[in-house]
């Protein structure tokens, strides 16, 4: 790693060789405008040693030309609602913010393409081709806010992807700057490029390869009719247990999330969606696809929840409905916050058969601690969020919290999961990466960075443990206010 | 006896048990690489005996192949040195099949066709609806990389494969991704091993997400005069709300091979007398659902084929449809046994430029007096054959300037295209990889990182990766 000891100081000539690429009001390096850059949607905090804001991938190229002479190292950010630290400058470094690169450069509704710079913000891209009965599929929460080249590093998902995929499943093609200075392009707009799934390597490399500077995407049409369900339940096993009947029978809506009693009722206190303010949990479920098709597949599904003694199916009525439920699904994470002074959220995978099995090991984890847990998550794709809820200003609970967490990640790989669904590595779960792999694949996985990023001179530090200081737990709380959840 | 013969017969029956070793020539001979012996194959049980069989052959400097049923051996270019086949059918045992999550961990040397026999008891498949099936694996399939009609709707490997293991050329065994459906802890390796022809590691086990079987499905057909006439339905298509799970349009010799004895390696019955046209160009579409849905695609369809011009229309129920079905997903293999000569280009394209492509392919095949055979799928997947009468010298440079025209002219259609199938004598000749991409150096990387002393497949892949 290059982090140099001087790393975290601004040095002079740095800041002159900047400002003359940047302009003397193009590169951010007082304390007072670096706070905001210290943070991300994550509990983690890492100051920058100064931010630049490249509109051109001459400018992106240059930053990096600089960058390596005074060896200080890089961090590539688009909007910073990331959820494990992937663009915080953890060593310091300069920090290069993509949100002025927000071009929109080719909609090709023809081949149903697009080609965007790095800074465009998803829910733009699709407002942009919405016309065209085309849009951008993986939906994140944080779709209003969260940039495509964000996505793109962290591979991020959404409620939506149960259908549609991860956004790996919607890049074709890429062009970035390596760390060594190099522009490259991989993959193709057309399909299945020659050779070896670059595009598929970079793809959730969360930042750690590459600094994107050009992105060609796959746009997807928009279903003919939508269905949204609101299912609800007395007991959070019934809920649970539609789920992994639902999957069993292999019907798969186009998404499927849960709400429990402990978040809706913050959510409708918020919203005012029209959640049920008394239940143990529900079911928000979107069927789509052709009007036949979406009739019966909703039927189905009204079905399968009433066999498992849901109180009530609600069949929003109209897009205004479906849209007020959805938005109380997607701001559920901000509204949780106004319950307490601070919460940790995970993103742990499970298979869905083991989805009662482990929201239950939640609540006792919660019960244990002395924690309320609320969880709002992606219950179709075995995607737990579970938020602990807790109070940051007393050190004993922030020890606790970790403990607890580390108790509901060691249970979902023990059922066989996964540590992190759609929010990525970053610095948060890096110490938890050898409960997965050893330290054989961590060492294969580093040298695949060392071959792009040699010295991880780009995003030091990231992803996996560093071999020197592990076990360190470097996690600290946020606050909540105006977060940015998926 | 060679250096390398001689390391092998003393050192490899001590990793896997000397019956699982082969020295015998005449039973090697099933291992030849474009006209290659090699000095030995092995057959490994276990993953942990491939990794002991690769440090081997790192320090002893041999080169080695990985095949299964070693249906799609003769892909790439012919290899630079072959000194060992590491046969992985051995290797065939279901890890995990977790029906009502929908996934299943098979290892590499699974055949499709017990896959096939395992999922249907719980009416569940897997879109790896891949050529050669009645004999293929599952590694052998993953690594070449070959694509199915069902991409249309379920995408290829790189989309429900959710992690894999492999060893890689120092000997390691490793691992990426996992066996849930949702996960993006540590970098995707597993990506990278799919179409890299071994060249990178060996894979000993694929995670994959299974899917339910649909409740009905049909098979629409349509036939048309020209090939335009059928892409103008497929971008009907594509513009309406339709989602078929397949898109195929083929031209009127497949559909004339599909009616020839070639077509007896699909396995399937004869389709209905009148539904396949010699003649014509045909669009091919298969449609599930409930009744309902069905009847809606059905009628949509009608409408499309007739705003496009199509000449005849037929549906296939449950019963019929396989006739055609498992010929096109047969169709490469079909086209190769239809001529002494097979060249098949497989050519990709924005969708946009399949009638400016076909025009292109089927001119320089034309001007070069050859016949020839197209499979397109409606994603922008051509799999155009030049179906030379002998193996002669006359076909070999005709087909040589054919498709040189062909790479030339595809440059500006941004296309990407290889030959993944020629005979071996002609491989030298033509550019089997196509034209040098720009990130080959990239690609460099990659390579050196996995396979560090080029123990896999020397000079089989791309770029000399």
């Amino acid at each position: 790693m290059t982090s140099a000891p001087d790393a975290k100081r601004m040095d002079s000539r740095l800041l002159q060789d900047l400002t003359k690429l940047f302009g003397s009001d193009g590169v951010l390096h007082r304390p007072e405008d670096l706070i905001l850059y210290e943070y991300d949607g994550s509990v983690d905090v890492a100051r920058p040693t100064c931010v630049v804001f490249p509109r051109t991938k001459e400018q992106v190229l240059g930053v990096v030309e600089i960058a390596k002479r005074y060896k200080i190292p890089i961090v590539g950010r688009g909007a910073g609602t990331g959820l494990s630290g992937g663009a915080l400058a953890r060593h310091g470094g300069i920090l290069i913010v993509f949100s002025k690169m927000n071009q929109i450069l080719e909609v090709d509704v023809e081949n149903q393409r697009a080609v965007v710079q790095p800074g465009v913000v998803n829910a733009d891209l699709s407002a942009a081709v919405a016309h065209t009965g085309l849009h951008f599929a993986p939906d994140p929460s944080s779709q209003k806010a969260c940039t495509i080249g964000g996505n793109v590093s962290e591979n991020s998902g959404g409620p939506h992807t149960l259908a549609y995929g991860v956004t790996t499943n919607h890049v074709l093609a890429i062009e970035c700057v390596l760390p060594t200075g190099e522009l490259i392009r991989i993959g193709s707009p057309a399909l299945d490029p020659v050779g070896y799934d670059l595009s598929g390597l970079f793809v959730g490399s969360e930042g750690t390869l590459a600094l994107l500077t050009e992105i060609t995407v796959k746009l997807t049409r928009l279903p003919e009719s939508v269905k949204t369900l609101l299912a609800i339940f007395d007991t959070l096993d019934d809920t649970t247990e539609t789920v992994a009947d639902m999957t069993a029978r292999g019907i798969t809506p186009a998404a499927c999330e849960m709400l429990d009693g402990y978040t809706l009722r913050a959510v409708e206190d918020y919203v005012h969606a029209g959640f049920p303010l008394d239940s143990a949990a529900v079911l928000l479920i979107d069927v789509d696809g052709v009007r036949e098709a979406v009739e019966s597949q909703a039927e189905q599904v009204a079905e399968i929840c009433r066999a498992h003694h849901a109180r009530e199916v609600r069949v929003a009525r109209d897009s205004n409905e479906r849209d007020l439920l959805w938005k109380g699904r997607k701001n559920a994470f901000g509204a949780v916050g106004r319950l307490c002074t601070t919460y940790y959220v995970q993103d742990g995978v499970i298979p869905r058969t083991k989805l009662p099995a482990t929201l239950r090991r939640i609540t006792e984890i919660g019960e244990k601690y002395g924690f309320p847990i609320g969880n709002i998550f992606h219950a179709g794709d075995g995607n737990l969020h579970p938020l602990i809820l807790f109070d940051a200003r007393d050190e004993s609970q922030l020890k606790r919290v970790i403990a607890a967490s580390d108790e509901i990640i060691q249970f979902c790989i023990e059922m066989g999961g996964s540590i992190t669904g759609e929010h990525g590595v970053g610095m948060e779960k890096d110490r938890l990466m050898p409960l997965l792999f050893s330290e054989a694949d961590l060492d294969l996985m580093r040298n695949v960075r060392a071959a792009f990023n040699p010295d991880e001179f780009l995003n030091p530090d990231k992803i996996f443990p560093n071999k020197k200081g592990c076990g360190e737990i470097h996690v600290r709380p946020m606050p909540v206010a105006g977060a940015l959840r998926t | 006896m060679s250096t390398a013969s001689k390391a092998i017969s003393s050192r490899l029956p001590d990793i896997v048990g000397a019956t699982h070793v082969v020295v015998d020539p005449a039973e090697l001979s099933a291992f030849v690489v474009d006209g290659k012996l090699p000095a030995a194959a092995v057959r490994p049980g276990s993953k942990e005996e491939v990794a002991e069989i690769i440090k081997y052959a790192v320090s002893e400097k041999l080169a080695v192949i990985t095949c299964g049923a070693r249906t799609k051996i003769g892909m790439g270019l012919s290899p630079l040195r072959y000194d060992l086949a590491l046969d992985m059918t051995r290797l065939d045992r279901t890890i995990a099949y977790d029906p009502a999550d929908l996934t299943l961990s098979v290892e590499a040397g699974v055949p499709l066709g017990k896959l096939v026999e395992m999922l249907v008891g719980h009416n569940q498949f897997l879109p790896l609806f891949a050529p050669f099936f009645h004999r293929a694996t599952v590694g052998g399939t993953i690594a070449s990389g070959v694509d199915s009609p069902l991409r249309q709707f379920y995408g290829t490997a790189r989309d429900y494969v959710l992690g894999m293991e492999f060893v890689s050329g120092e000997g390691v065994r490793s691992k990426s991704g996992g066996t849930v459906v949702k996960n993006v802890t540590g970098y995707d390796l597993h990506k990278l091993m799919i179409g890299s022809l071994g060249t990178l590691g060996i894979i000993t086990r694929v995670n994959f997400k299974t899917f339910p079987f649909p409740a009905r499905s049909h098979g629409f057909l349509a036939t048309f005069k020209s090939a335009d006439g059928a892409i103008d339905m497929r971008d009907r298509i594509a513009t309406s709300p339709l989602t078929p799970l397949t898109l195929e349009i083929l031209s009127p010799r497949v559909a004339e091979l599909f009616l020839s004895p070639a077509a007896a390696i699909a396995q399937v019955s004869a389709p209905p007398a009148g539904v396949l046209s010699r003649q014509h160009w045909t669009l091919a579409s298969a449609v599930v659902g409930n009744e309902k849905v069905i009847a809606r695609y059905e009628m949509e369809l009608r409408r499309l084929a007739a705003e496009s011009g199509a000449v005849n229309i037929s549906i296939l129920g449950d019963d019929t449809r396989p006739s055609v079905w498992g010929r096109l997903r047969e169709s490469v293999p079909i086209m190769l046994e239809s001529s002494f000569a097979t060249t098949i280009l497989k050519i990709t394209v924005l969708p946009a430029r399949l009638k400016d492509t076909l025009t292109t392919v089927v001119n320089a095949a034309d001007k070069n007096q050859l016949s020839w055979a197209a499979v397109i799928r409606g994603l922008g997947v051509i799999y155009f054959a030049f179906l030379p009468d002998e193996r002669s010298d006359a076909a070999h440079r005709a087909v040589v300037t054919a498709t040189n025209q062909i790479f030339e002219a595809g440059a500006a259609l941004g296309a990407n295209a290889t030959i993944p199938w020629c005979p071996m004598e002609w491989k030298n000749t033509l550019q089997v990889w196509g034209p040098e991409r720009n990130d080959l150096a990239q690609m460099q990387k990659v390579k050196k990182v996995f396979d560090p002393h080029g123990v896999f497949s020397p000079g089989r892949f791309m770029g000399g990766l």
